[in-house]
């Protein structure tokens, strides 16, 4: 998509560039706690990849890694062809990112907030209010543009907040439980815009969610991802596929995590938690 | 655990540079904190009235009361003439000084967290907010300004006293947003950045030349007031509102180079707000 290239040195040895995300070995410890251990994940350009896992997997800290917002402790990871480690302003400019938590600036219109983003993202001033207009239109905010976020629902936010991670035409989009505390109506909006966006713009996805019933409809792949590591990765029909017929995704989690399962891991995040739903914090 | 963290910052701010060095991302960014400041001022007007309460009072009642007493040696210049810098420079301070609560409310909100991997060194990001906070405090002191005019102050007219006053005003606001920005970092809670502020505000204010000139302090304050940006911002307000004599050149000195400092202390801890 890019017609830059990549800066001499920092492309991962058999990477091809048709990849926007290669980690190798990727480990991330806070104190004593290893959040993310040791992970390999290669995603293709023009994909809707899921990682999938109950709350603490360690998906948020992978994406703080691959958004830059973290430097990883351990591993080589590549974004869109670019070293994270030293090319952390190179990524941030092709990449859209959406948060867990709702974060909109709620004394701010809609169309305020998108354009502080493309502002921040340098977004031409010839183009900027073309653009604005445009990821508001693509996110059905056009009407409600002009009045206060703070008036907005829970599923008007998290769509502001897409039209904001647009802004700049990412070329990976990163989307952290885009659909948590929305409800049904909110969560089908939010995925139908996300679809028809890749299917307009074939820009590569990357969405971290505990639904599986959504990941199974809407990911070409999936990684199955706990306390830390990946246990199985692949399209959704193979993984059902391979524990027999009339297997759902989420019979697929339990037999790669079940595998494991033992006093631990029901303690610190075992499949209980899948289903409970928290509550964002705004 | 803390202390760890705060060295990742760091270092994740120093490995960030190979791509990245661009003059031009502080005066944009600075022009984009600026514009979202007032927009939100446009949207809720009443901090702007709200705001102006303060230096009415001790505008109209403190230094019309010390204008007659005549207790305060300030020579041959009236006492409100005097005090009105002091206090433009006040009300700028306080607008200034709880500016981080906002960086707090944006990390609480996780607003913080998209800027942060918006391409704006994290510098810049500090910086556009103190000029920000500069500019918020501005319209505050054109408030003063026309009440001070209103009492009879003997304000100068010329018009490149009146744009060095404003230069002054939010070198000194950035610097004290900084301040605030940098407690914001190490406090991390919105209670605590109140109480600090709360704590710190008067001995600024007190400390300084807004009140009184610096011969009538005792020997200590003097030291202290050496060492007090505010002071620097009152002397020049000072030299160019009402001819007082000033030493402008080492009042921009000083100011400029203080808010150098808080915005590199400040952008060393911004990044503890966003673990």
């Amino acid at each position: 998509m890019t017609t830059e290239t990549c800066p001499a040195g920092t492309a991962v040895p058999g990477v091809a560039r048709s990849v926007a995300v290669a980690c190798r070995g990727l480990r991330h410890r806070f104190g004593n706690h290893v959040a993310v251990d040791g992970i390999d994940l290669t995603i293709e350009r023009g994909t809707v990849f899921g990682l999938l896992g109950p709350n603490g997997a360690g998906k948020t800290t992978t994406i703080r890694i691959l958004n830059t917002l973290l430097k990883p402790q351990e591993g080589v990871v590549e974004v869109l062809g670019y070293d994270v480690r030293r090319f952390a302003f190179s990524i941030r400019r092709r990449l859209g990112y959406v948060p867990q938590q709702l974060s909109i600036e709620t004394s701010l219109t809609g169309r305020e907030n998108v354009s502080w983003f493309a502002r921040l993202f340098d977004v031409p001033r010839r183009e900027r209010k073309l653009r604005v207009a445009e990821a508001l239109e693509v996110m059905g905010l056009s009407d409600a543009a002009d009045r206060l976020a703070g008036t907005y629902s829970g599923g008007m936010i998290r769509r502001l907040e897409l039209a904001q991670a647009l802004v700049n035409r990412p070329e990976l989009l990163l989307l952290d439980e885009p659909t948590i505390g929305l409800d049904p109506v909110a969560r089908d909006s939010v995925w139908r815009r996300v679809e028809e966006l890749r299917g307009a713009t074939g820009m590569t996805v990357l969405v971290t969610t505990h639904y599986m019933e959504e990941a199974e409809a809407l990911c070409d792949r999936v990684a199955l991802m706990h306390l830390g590591t990946i246990r199985a990765e692949g399209t959704p029909e193979s993984l059902k596929a391979a524990l027999g017929p009339g297997a759902t995704l989420e019979d697929v989690f339990r037999h790669f995590t079940g595998a494991v399962l033992d006093d631990d891991t029901e303690r610190k995040g075992g499949l209980r938690e899948i289903r409970s739903v928290r509550r964002s914090a705004n | 655990m803390r202390s760890a963290a705060f060295v990742e910052a760091r270092t994740e701010r120093v490995e960030a540079r190979p791509d990245h060095q661009r003059w031009i991302d502080y005066p944009l960014r600075g022009a984009t904190f600026c514009l979202v400041e007032l927009q939100k001022l446009r949207h809720d007007r009443t901090e702007v009235f709200t705001r102006a309460v303060q230096p009415v009072l001790w505008l109209v009642i403190f230094g019309e009361t010390f204008n007659k007493l005549h207790a305060i040696p300030t020579g041959h210049v009236p006492y409100i003439d005097f005090l009105a810098p002091g206090i433009i420079a006040q009300s700028g301070l306080f607008v200034a000084i709880f500016y981080g609560i906002q960086i707090i409310w944006e990390r609480d909100s996780g607003v913080l967290t998209k800027l942060l991997v918006t391409p704006t060194p994290r510098s810049a990001l500090i910086f556009g907010k103190s000029f920000a906070a500069g500019i918020r405090a501005l319209t505050q002191v054109c408030v003063v300004l026309v009440l001070a005019a209103i009492l009879g102050v003997a304000l100068s007219a010329n018009p490149l006293a009146i744009l060095g006053s404003f230069l002054a005003v939010m070198l000194g606001a950035g610097f004290f947003s900084c301040v605030s920005m940098t407690v914001a970092g190490v406090v991390l809670k919105r209670d605590r950045l109140m109480g600090i502020g709360q704590l710190i505000t008067m001995p600024l204010f007190f400390a300084s030349n807004a009140l009184y000139p610096v011969k009538v302090m005792p020997g200590w304050l003097q030291g202290l007031s050496t060492v007090n940006p505010m002071s620097y911002e009152v002397d020049a307000l000072r030299g160019m509102l009402i001819g007082s004599h000033a030493h402008l050149g080492e009042d921009f000195l000083v100011l400029v180079a203080a808010l150098a400092v808080g915005v590199v202390v400040s952008s060393a801890l911004v990044g503890r707000l966003a673990q």
